[in-house]
């Protein structure tokens, strides 16, 4: 079995959620959450012994399968992980399984539809972390966007029809200039399509600089980066709850994934030279949105834009690697940390706002104020994830955080005093956010009439908070994944592929 | 048990209090958690002071790791603990102070519906504070730091249906996190020079980088120990409160009176004035550091004291003075005089502890009013509250034989010594700083226990706090009388009152002159001769008071005590003067506006901050990124699209049209490649397009 974990992790969500389909509408709706259920913990399982079975003192990857698929173009179905994706593909599975559990009374209308619509977009989304050959990962990649369109498309708020297409129209442009690039390495690398043999290419720098761009416009977007993250905003305002868990918690990663998988190996010196734009564009989003995110009214967006925020740690992280010629992987590894982090916080920041929204249907900060009154296990609940959002030391949010100022520090002093810049923008939208929504007297009858969680809830929340606090109190079995990996990477990105 | 297990227990046995009370209150019910919380921090105690005594029977300072919690790039970062004297005699102040409030609190919440949650929280900063004084490493000291400040922000806003808790809250984790700002860039800097966040092993280095020197902008070098020391001093200002970062701290005294003594007063604002001594074998190496420390340590001393003067609020006065002796101890760090700052950080944990929770039991005796002006004559009523106070007074001004005397005396003679640029004005500043402190001390002093009883004549003075939780009942009527409080509460401030009346006779010579601190903090003895100097003329706590008579602080106190009893008691009518001619010429607005402090940072600050913030997102994103370039694309295509579109008519004629040229046209080429207008590669080019595979 262990030979084909990773095809588990993809098919074994995929099969349940069109096992969901088959049985029909809403009259199954009490069937259909248990197979879903059943589906996403299954699928949560199979990603469990790629942690136990992981070497970890292997840089290269594991888990691999290798079958032809299309020969005559030489594409493969060819997966593998390393200390790089092997995480992402276990945060997926993991939440999915909140997924399901957060929308398991919430959802009404079309229950089959919704839930299975997140199990095949899980599967795909492993796909594309699990994938080593580019048409597949291009192939999952782009298939995952239409499960999340339809998502927003039919469970999202009014505005739904505009958001989703922004977002498709903005991910999928995105990606296709990626294609061009694919196609480009295939011939270069002698009719393969294989990313490992990507990796060993030799490039000239204007074709370096030429892939990079391509793979900017793909992943940068998917981040997103400033300035093209105003996607995000939206798609998260009229997301439903589960949908915005997934794409704050994993969608956003695959873009940042993209860079470490692609962008940074395959062009290393092209990312060298032009290190300056994502760090000025990381920096930018760091500040900017910091001071964007203070005056959001929506709680979703508030918590959107604080994303982008702490997404531009994550490539900010990414270029943090070198003190002259000092190699080091602070800021690499604690942006990776930051990734698996803030799909947790985020995931929780974004299920207790739908926890409100359940309640009162307004995402408007000023319709609440002293929920603690009447919800007073949700509120420390809120608390904890809101001290994670905003990095507090012993929750997962400080870890990434630190190491990427830590990391940056060493690069250049003034990158790491506008990144900790955070520590502040942090904890005022945050706290102030919370303070308004959660702290004073009720505020008007919504409020008044709040019940505290039920227990779904509570354990979709307490199962959030042991993971936020266990990853900040003890990160090291995290990071104990992928120094080789990380190392590797580094290493290979100061070399120079220039043909000599 | 041997002595690693003894570590481990004293934090965590507040933990396990903290974790009973908080999550299984609602189940245990008040008794059992007051029971468990105050069992954990009273064990937590008797290890303490067992570990202080076996360092002082010559044991083992121990310096080792408790796990490691992260390895990134070979470099490990662990949860580790060192004890040593400093630690131990910080474990021991904690602990008991802790103890204290844990007591002290049964009797003060009784009425709170949110009783079990409080000592939850307390325990909960029992167990950070300990963490942070036994860090063996900056990220445990970092992790300490911003646990009691999230403690802190909890308690601050724990009436949280309060508008000015849940202000003040904010405010006071906004402010620190400035101040962590600096001290997160600073422990940047020392990973990136020193290699490594452990303390032993950054100290060893650290002479190895004096002269090291930075480019932070082109064409300006900076000392590396410089910029490290004053960014790690800057996290010392937000969270002991030193100017300009000092805002939040008299804002959090809308928290529960039994925090404002254990966090606002005795241990948490004292971590920074702990963090600095301990960061020594850095300071040290760094003149500018100093003498940057010593003026920011200057100011806040004397101009913080001023406000106290005018403060109404019981516990604003006493919180002022606190700021004001935080500036003392920053002042002391800044002569380089470290084992006197920790020595004056002990004293006043117990005094000023005492001070505020003889304030709390004022507070309980008034039936929550806070209000100076509406008490007066209480000794009558409160007879423990009151001499206790009384002592705790004493103390904090200076009076010979009091805790506060040896401390303070000890500051203001390190000053005297120091020969930094900053020093003539520290030394000034310390010496009016004494005057200051005990006017405003006494001028509380006789308000609230001395001359008329003012409630029976109240009504024209606004209640500061109407706005209590309903379940509290606010002041005195004209016909109550107020009680003394408990034994819960008194009992508390009684144990407090001995220490803050022996302890600096009793420790000024083994801790300043004796060696206590030898290898713990280390002095530069040859450029920074104040403790040398101060040992030579060191006769003895006895010889100390002698030679106090004919020094100037002693008479300076007095003079305050003076004053205060002239224009309280004596001539009311005096201070009304001055009242007004200080108005009349701007100084008491400017005064009442804390220096326009907060408007500065609210008006100023915040505001700038939401105003870009508002101007960035509906003109950046709004107007734009997506009005201009998102839309204005998507415009585009639909411009492009809909003349695309034309092609495609529906008019089955028309497709068939276009198959037919299309055909034509392929036929053309293929035919000409047959008959030779043009090579077959041409040929091969259009099959190619169509059919890439073939």
């Amino acid at each position: 079995m262990t030979g084909q974990l990773l095809s588990y992790a993809i098919w074994v969500p995929i099969v349940a959620g069109l096992i969901v389909l088959a049985t029909g509408g809403d009259k199954h709706a009490g069937i259909q959450r248990w197979l879903a259920l059943i589906g996403a913990l299954l699928g949560f399982l199979v990603t469990l012994p790629l942690y136990a079975g992981f070497d970890v003192e292997s840089a290269g990857m594991q888990f691999e399968e290798l079958r032809p698929w299309i020969e005559t173009f030489n594409i493969n179905y060819h997966l593998g992980v390393d200390g790089l994706s092997v995480w992402f593909v276990i945060l997926n599975a993991f939440t999915t399984l909140m997924v399901v559990l957060a929308g398991w009374q919430v959802i009404e209308r079309r229950v089959g539809q919704y839930m299975a619509a997140f199990l095949i977009m899980s599967g795909l989304i492993n796909g594309a972390f699990a994938a080593l050959d580019a048409i597949l990962f291009y192939v999952f990649f782009e298939a995952m966007l239409i499960p999340m369109y339809l998502v927003i498309g039919i469970w999202g708020g009014p505005r739904r029809v505009y958001a989703s297409i922004k977002f498709f129209l903005y991910t999928f442009l995105g990606s296709l200039l990626t294609l061009v690039a694919f196609v480009y390495l295939y011939y270069q690398a002698g009719h393969s399509f294989d990313i490992q043999a990507f990796h060993r290419l030799p490039l000239g720098m204007t074709a370096q600089a030429l892939v990079l761009v391509a793979f900017f416009f793909a992943f940068a977007v998917k981040v997103p980066m400033w300035p093209v993250h105003t996607w995000l905003p939206d798609a998260h305002v009229e997301a439903p709850t589960g949908g915005s868990m997934v794409l704050a918690a994993i969608t956003l990663k695959l873009g940042a994934y993209g860079f470490l998988r692609f962008a940074l190996p395959i062009a290393p010196d092209a990312s060298r030279e032009y290190a300056w734009v994502f760090v000025l564009l990381s920096l930018i989003a760091v500040v900017y949105i910091g001071f964007v995110a203070l005056v959001q009214t929506d709680m979703k967006k508030l918590v959107a834009y604080s994303s982008i925020s702490h997404m531009g740690f994550v490539t900010l992280g990414f270029f943090m690697f070198a003190r002259g010629t000092d190699l080091n992987s602070f800021a690499v590894e604690g942006a990776i940390v930051q990734m698996i982090s803030h799909g947790f916080v985020s995931a929780a920041m974004f299920f207790s706002i739908g926890v409100m929204y359940d309640r009162v249907h307004s995402r408007k900060i000023a319709d609440y104020g002293g929920v603690a009154n009447k919800m007073p296990i949700f509120a420390s609940f809120f608390m904890l994830f809101a001290m994670a959002n905003a990095g507090l030391p012993g929750t997962s949010g400080f870890v990434g955080e630190f190491f990427v100022v830590l990391g940056a520090v060493q690069v250049n002093f003034w990158y790491a005093v506008l990144a900790a810049t955070t520590l502040i923008f942090g904890a005022a939208y945050t706290l102030w956010m919370y303070k308004r929504v959660i702290f004073g007297d009720v505020a008007n009858q919504h409020v008044a009439e709040l019940s505290d969680v039920n227990k779904r809830e509570f354990l979709v929340l307490a199962i959030l908070a042991v993971a936020v606090l266990g990853m900040g109190l003890y990160p090291k079995p995290f990071t104990d994944l992928m120094h080789f990996s990380v190392n590797d990477l580094i290493w290979h990105v100061s070399q120079t592929k220039l043909p000599q | 048990m041997d002595m690693k297990t003894i570590y481990l227990l004293i934090p965590l046995a507040p933990l396990f209090g903290a974790i009973i009370a908080g999550l299984f209150g609602w189940a245990i019910g008040r008794r059992a958690a007051h029971c468990v919380t105050i069992g954990g921090v009273a064990v937590s105690f008797a290890l303490s002071a067992y570990v202080l005594n076996h360092l002082l029977s010559g044991g083992e300072a121990f310096n080792g790791t408790v796990y490691t919690w992260l390895t990134i790039n070979g470099v490990d970062f662990n949860v580790g603990f060192l004890v040593d004297k400093l630690t131990a005699m910080m474990m021991c102040v904690v602990t008991f102070v802790s103890l204290m409030v844990h007591i002290y609190t049964i009797g003060y919440m009784q009425e709170d519906p949110g009783y079990q949650r409080f000592f939850s929280y307390i325990s909960l900063f029992t167990f950070s504070m300990l963490m942070l004084v036994m860090a063996n490493n900056f990220v445990q000291l970092f992790f300490g730091w911003e646990a009691v400040g999230l403690v802190s922000y909890l308690l601050i806003g724990f009436w949280f249906k309060r508008p000015t808790a849940t202000f003040a809250n904010l405010k006071a984790f906004l402010v620190n996190r400035v101040g962590d700002f600096g001290f997160l860039l600073g422990i940047g800097l020392v990973l990136a020079y020193f290699g490594s966040l452990d303390y032993a092993t950054v100290f060893a280095k650290a002479p190895e980088l004096k002269d090291t020197t930075i480019t932070l902008m082109t064409g300006h070098t900076w000392s590396l120990m410089a910029v490290t020391c004053i960014l790690l001093f800057v996290g010392a200002m937000g969270k002991s409160a030193q100017f300009p970062l000092h805002v939040w701290l008299p804002d959090s005294m809308e928290g529960p009176t039994p925090i404002s003594a254990l966090i606002h007063a005795a241990t948490m604002v004292t971590a920074g004035i702990f963090m600095v001594a301990r960061m020594s074998p850095m300071f040290e190496l760094s003149d500018t550091a100093l003498n940057f420390v010593l003026v920011i340590g200057a100011i806040t001393a004397l101009f913080m004291g001023f406000l106290g003067i005018i403060q109404n609020d019981i516990k604003r006065v006493v919180a002022y003075s606190t700021l004001s002796q935080l500036g003392y101890m920053t002042v002391a760090l800044g002569v380089s005089a470290y084992s006197v700052a920790a020595f004056h950080l002990m004293t006043h944990a117990f005094f000023k502890a005492l001070l505020f929770l003889g304030a709390g039991s004022v507070i309980i005796g008034m039936h929550h009013d806070q209000d100076i002006r509406n008490m007066g004559g209480l000794r009558k009523y409160m007879p423990i509250t009151w001499i206790t106070s009384l002592l705790g007074s004493l103390a904090l001004i200076g009076t010979p034989f009091f805790a506060g005397f040896y401390s303070k005396d000890s500051i203001i003679e390190a000053v005297e010594f120091s020969t930094l640029p900053g020093a003539g004005f520290a030394h000034f500043a310390v010496l009016a700083g004494v005057f200051v402190t005990a006017f405003y001390s006494f001028r509380m002093y006789f308000l609230v226990f001395h001359g008329k009883e003012r409630w029976m004549e109240k009504g024209h003075h606004d209640h500061h706090h109407d706005d209590h939780g309903d379940d509290h009942h606010h002041g005195l009527g004209p016909n109550d009388k107020p009680h003394e409080s408990p034994w819960v509460v008194t009992l508390p401030l009684i144990l407090l009152a001995i220490p803050s009346v022996v302890i600096g006779y009793l420790a000024i010579e083994p801790m300043l002159y004796g060696g206590f601190f030898d290898g713990v903090i280390s002095v530069n003895h040859e450029s920074h001769r104040a403790m040398e100097m101060m040992k030579e003329e060191f006769h003895g706590p006895l010889a100390m008071v002698t030679h106090a008579f004919s020094t100037l602080p002693l008479y300076l106190a007095i003079a305050g005590v003076a004053a205060a009893y002239v224009f309280y008691l004596v001539k009311p009518s005096i201070p009304a003067a001055i009242d007004r001619f200080f108005s009349a010429i701007g100084v008491r607005k400017v005064l009442e506006e804390k220096y326009y402090m907060d408007h500065l940072y609210i008006n100023g600050f915040a505001a700038a901050g939401r105003a870009v913030g508002t101007v960035l997102w509906k003109v950046g994103d709004a107007l734009l990124i997506d009005g201009l370039i998102v839309n204005g694309a998507a415009k585009l295509v639909g411009f492009v699209s809909s003349a695309v579109r034309r092609v495609q008519t529906g008019y089955i004629y028309h497709y068939a049209f276009a198959m037919i040229i299309g055909a034509l046209g392929f036929i053309t080429v293929w035919l000409g490649a047959r008959l030779g207008w043009f090579g077959p590669e041409v040929f091969q080019w259009v099959v190619g397009l169509l059919y890439p595979q073939a």
